[in-house]
């Protein structure tokens, strides 16, 4: 028998907030344990509540960015249920009423090759809510410490229908949404940073069945890439049981990425009477649709969309746009050298191959330079592009120039001036040299009459190897075959 | 004056001789602290009580008054909090063992404008368990004595807040009501106590019971002295997603202003049985008054009221259940000695730091909230609420005002309702329903049985009508000022 | 839902929900006074409350909310001075059974 799986993903986002969900203490990372708290975050005697304005709209924004419908009032519930990094013991979060409904992730699964894209679907959304994050408990042999400081972050749920079939799919939907994420500055989703989290249920089914397996909860999937794999495991250790004739338990597992399986958590006790209710201690927030409107002004351009563009508008190649489209800065330094130097083909390749070099030969730790902190600024760039278009300097001078734009900072033009590099067009000069060349090969010059096209070649290197590669090449071949003639 | 004298007076008193300088913030601090060293080990008002620091910012404010800084009428009038209010660097217990050890790091926006108006704050007063209760008598601390017969209850919850008023500990306090948790002990132990509306005092610094229905207000010995209170410690908070964004009067003022006739309206569910005969008594005696004042007098219908007992307990119990799961042995509260796990440390810190009536009400509330019962009882609390709101609407429709008792009773014995969960329940019957409708009300002394136990009639105002409400209170109390008249203590 | 099953409680279930221990002598005893209060409840199940919309707040409103402009947080003396138990600047508790 033939199996399918069937997958959903739950993703929780933090919010990029100055500070937290419902108080103003800074939220971070890295900071020293217990560094980010008050009598809120702590869940002292007394403590309320305030929202985060800024936390609201960046929920709708996210809504809109992917298709939901945006409520026209939500509220806040309590989740009440006892565990060490939640301070009141409840979590504040959104039960029946969520921000958002609906939506879709548009995902490009893999292509043939690298170079050939790949086919997009829609992937479709359940609901988007807001809650806040609790804080991190480390685990010693004997007992447990607590940091309150990623406590009362704003964190968004994402949460998908069971709408995604393979492990590919699940990797290309949050590979997707997170591009669409750090498009939009909701979060940077550094999932090393627990700033982009995911919990799957995953059930299997024979194929053609309409309803669905019992689902099995998968926890702890901590990359992208492991998500993935844990996926593809759990996917086959259900489809093994299955075939043994064993049963499917709904239950929550584990991934333990260094031994790669998944094992059964110990289930918390009566762990789904979380006795929602309303939290008194906040208002409801009412969504106006002014308010929506505005936002909707300030959305980015989706990464798909953009790639759609550059094919378009541009003809860019595919291989170029999707190096280029997931990273939003780098698009945004690619369309400002190209609308000085309105040449797209040659703006990208000099973007994606050059620039992304030397962007990450400057690595400290894990971390490349990032693109606005480049020293070639993108008119710099558009300048290299037009000397060469112009053929004031060759395409190899300015791959050698490229480096050096990028140590010193300094505009091509006075790099081209500072080291004589201009191309020779003196016409008595280029005369001379070329005279001389067919003087010293007089073979070649030999062929090339014999109509031998290809001979030239010989001549032309001889006199770039004469000028160091600064004679313009055009001129180089029109004497030449004016002087062969 | 002698320190016997100085505890006699009022705020507005206090006030006058201060700025006279006939008396010191500290002479009269001093005063209510000799006072409390005579009477406290019988009331057993307070919690705590730092001395020092207490005549410290007495000094402070004769400091400020010698040198024209003075930051108000109320500067260098001392006061004490029930112990649910946070001052920062003071203990706050809740009357709980499992807060026993815990020092406030903040203070709660009462206490900062209490500060900013230079009142002197010392002391933590006594109450029921995280406010749970009717008599006090549910402290983890011992219980608090009425001042007017040691062997009966101050009321509750806040009875360390009226006790200490009535036995002249403090001229003026701050107690939380929920339920009736200021009225019900003011009307108890003899003096004014005041539930403002929902919204008015921010709870920022308040132990939560019931985060829907909580609110602070203020006691004292007449309602001059609760308006001039209450006007320090109401207003918008913007750590406070409740309160309410209003202008606040000077009801201090405001209430010597010429009083309109109005219309005052008599409940008839109120004035049905369980009422004892001497409270009927005086309350006749008060509607008298009024309608002799040229008020008119109607009868009006509330009839929603035998709900609200129901109601109320679902939705404090409920919120109570979530509101107290902080105190867990983890951060803050005390922690069980014989947790293996963390799982125990829940159970067990909170199964020794709770007493009897927090257990049962935590219970109670998880119950209502949990799976398959949330609509039969939480739910369904929520709506009949919504009925009653709309039950006190349509009545102040009719009328400006609504008077009844404070209490079926006068103040009773220890152990008489104890271990009868309704009874004591039934005791807030007239209190309860303001605090699901959110309305002010405030509980007035008119008058003693024959035993000499203090009587007290409420009434409940529009919302936001602070000032109507106090304006036709101090009509009354300024005739009659019983709240004036001192239990035989010393 | 009929009248046995909102007047009785499964003491065990709810005060393991609550996370309180009680006593034999405490169940015993909250068992008879919570199924009293339960039954004093039962006035609420008759009350018709079709088409009636619950109240989360005497007076509502709406986007009660604040700017995001961070705050000076605790320092670590105020985080820790009521700790019952701390070890390099983090709350210590017992064991964590699993996630």
């Amino acid at each position: 028998m033939k199996y399918e799986a069937v997958i959903g993903l739950e993703v929780h986002v933090q919010l990029d907030t100055k500070s937290k969900m419902f108080t103003r203490v800074p939220c971070g990372f890295g900071r020293e344990p217990n560094s980010l708290t008050d009598c809120v975050v702590l869940g002292l005697p007394g403590a309320l509540p305030v929202m985060n304005y800024e936390a609201i709209e960046k929920s709708i924004k996210v809504g809109l960015l992917l298709g939901c419908d945006i409520a026209e009032t939500c509220k806040w519930d309590r989740k009440n249920y006892f565990y060490p990094d939640m301070p009141k013991n409840y979590q504040i979060s959104q039960f029946d009423q969520p921000i958002c409904l609906g939506g879709e992730v548009e995902i490009e699964m893999p292509g043939e090759t690298p170079a050939v894209m790949g086919k997009h679907r829609n992937v479709q959304l359940t609901r988007i809510h807001l809650e806040e994050d609790v804080g991190k408990l480390t685990h010693y042999e004997k007992d447990s410490l607590v940091d309150y400081n990623r406590a009362g972050s704003p964190l968004l749920e994402i949460v998908s229908e069971p709408d995604l079939f393979s492990p590919e799919e699940v990797f290309a939907y949050l590979t997707s949404l997170r591009n669409s994420l750090v498009y939009a500055g909701i979060s940077a989703c550094d999932m090393e940073k627990g700033q982009l989290r995911c919990d799957a249920n995953i059930s299997v089914r024979p194929e053609g069945q309409q309803e669905l397996g019992t689902k099995v909860e998968l926890k702890n999937l901590n990359t992208i890439s492991g998500v993935k794999n844990g996926v593809e495991y759990e996917i086959k250790r259900q489809i093994r049981a299955l075939e043994k004739g064993e049963e499917i338990f709904q239950e929550t597992r584990r991934w333990n990425p260094e031994q790669k399986y998944t094992t059964p958590m110990r289930s918390k006790e009566m762990a789904h009477d979380y006795r929602y209710f309303p939290d008194p201690d906040l208002m409801p927030v009412k969504i106006n649709k002014d308010w929506v409107e505005k936002i909707k002004k300030e959305l980015p351009e989706k990464p798909f969309d953009k790639q759609r563009r550059f094919f378009q508008e541009m003809s860019l190649p595919y291989s170029i746009t999707s190096a280029l489209c997931p990273d939003l800065a780098l698009c945004n330094f690619f369309e400002k050298a190209n609308k000085l130097a309105n040449n797209p083909q040659k703006i990208a390749n000099w973007v994606v191959n050059d620039l992304q070099r030397e962007l990450s030969s400057k690595k400290t730790d894990d971390f490349q330079l990032p693109i606005d902190q480049s020293p070639v600024s993108p008119q710099n760039l558009a300048e290299l592009v037009m000397l060469i278009e112009k053929g004031s300097i060759s395409n190899n001078v300015g791959k050698e120039l490229f480096p050096e734009m990028f140590s010193t900072g300094k505009p091509p033009s006075e790099l081209v001036k500072e080291k004589g590099l201009e191309v020779k067009s003196d016409q008595g000069e280029i005369d001379s040299i070329c005279t001389q060349a067919i003087e010293e090969d007089q073979d070649a010059a030999e062929k090339f009459r014999g109509g031998k096209e290809g001979a030239i070649n010989a001549l032309k290197g001889r006199v770039m190897k004469a000028t160091r590669g600064q004679a313009n090449p055009k001129l180089v071949d029109q004497t030449l075959r004016r002087l062969l003639s | 004056m002698s320190s016997i004298e100085i505890v006699d007076n009022t705020v507005s008193q206090l006030s006058l001789l201060l700025s006279e300088k006939k008396l010191s913030s500290f002479e009269i601090t001093q005063a209510f602290i000799d006072q409390t060293n005579r009477v406290d080990d019988r009331v057993h008002a307070f919690l705590h009580l730092d001395e020092k620091n207490f005549l410290k910012q007495a000094e402070e404010s004769d400091e400020r008054r010698k040198n024209g800084k003075t930051k108000g009428k109320l500067d260098g009038i001392p006061i004490a909090l029930k112990d649910v209010i946070s001052v920062e660097g003071q203990p706050l217990t809740a009357a709980s063992k499992i807060l026993e050890n815990y020092i406030s790091p903040y203070d709660a926006t009462v206490t900062r404008k209490l500060k900013d108006a230079g009142v002197i704050i010392g002391g933590r007063l006594n109450l029921d368990e995280f406010a749970m209760g009717s008599s006090t008598e549910n402290s983890a601390f011992g219980p608090t004595h009425n001042p007017w017969n040691l062997d009966c209850v101050p009321g509750g919850s806040s009875g360390g807040s009226s006790a200490a008023v009535a036995a002249r500990e403090v001229p003026i306090s701050l107690g939380s009501d929920t339920g009736g948790s200021i009225r019900q002990p003011a009307s108890l132990c003899g003096v004014v106590g005041m539930k403002p509306t929902y919204g008015m005092v921010s709870r920022f610094g308040l132990a939560a019971f019931a985060s829907s229905l909580d609110q602070i207000g203020p006691f004292g010995k007449t309602v001059k002295d609760v308006s001039l209170l209450l006007e320090i410690i109401s207003g918008h908070d913007p750590l406070d997603s409740t309160s309410f964004p209003r202008e606040v009067p000077a009801y201090g003022s405001l209430i010597e202003d010429k009083l309109e006739p109005s219309v005052i309206g008599l409940p008839k569910e109120f004035f049905g049985e369980g009422m004892d005969q001497e409270v009927r008594d005086s309350v006749d005696k008060v509607i008298d008054f009024y309608r002799e004042q040229g008020h008119k007098i109607i009868e009006v219908s509330l009839p929603t009221t035998e709900l609200s007992i129901p109601v109320y307990y679902m939705i404090a119990t409920a919120e109570a259940s979530s509101n107290l799961a902080r105190y867990d042995g983890i951060r803050y509260t005390s922690r069980s000695k014989y947790s293996e796990n963390a799982i125990d440390v829940y159970a067990k810190s909170r199964g020794e730091g709770f007493g009897e009536e927090v257990k049962r009400r935590c219970i109670l509330g998880a119950y209502g909230l949990s799976s398959g019962y949330y609509d039969a009882f939480y739910l369904r609390a929520q709506k009949t609420r919504t009925l009653i709101r709309e039950d006190f609407n349509r009545v102040f429709d009719e009328v400006d005002t609504i008077l009844t008792p404070t209490s079926p009773t006068p103040a009773f014995k220890f152990g008489e309702k104890s271990d009868d969960p309704i009874s004591m329940y039934l005791s807030d019957i007239y209190t309860i329903s303001t605090n699901l409708a959110g309305l002010p009300a405030i509980s007035v002394p008119c008058g003693f049985t024959k035993n000499r136990l203090p009587i007290g009639m409420q009434l409940i105002g529009k919302a936001f009508h602070e000032s109507e409400l106090l304006s036709i209170a101090h009509a009354y109390d300024r005739e009659h000022n019983f709240g004036c008249e001192s239990p035989q203590l010393v | 839902m009929n009248e046995s099953e909102t007047n009785s409680m499964d003491i065990d279930y709810v005060s393991n929900l609550a996370r309180i221990e009680l006593t034999v002598d405490e169940k015993e005893k909250f068992r008879g006074q919570l199924g009293d209060v339960l039954k004093y409840f039962q006035k609420l199940q008759k009350v018709d409350v079709e088409g009636v919309e619950p109240t989360a707040h005497a007076f509502p409103r709406y986007n009660v909310w604040d700017e995001d402009s961070p705050k000076e947080p605790y320092n670590i003396d105020q985080v820790m001075m009521n700790a019952p138990q701390s070890r390099n600047n983090q709350i210590v508790v017992p064991k964590v059974v699993e996630d």
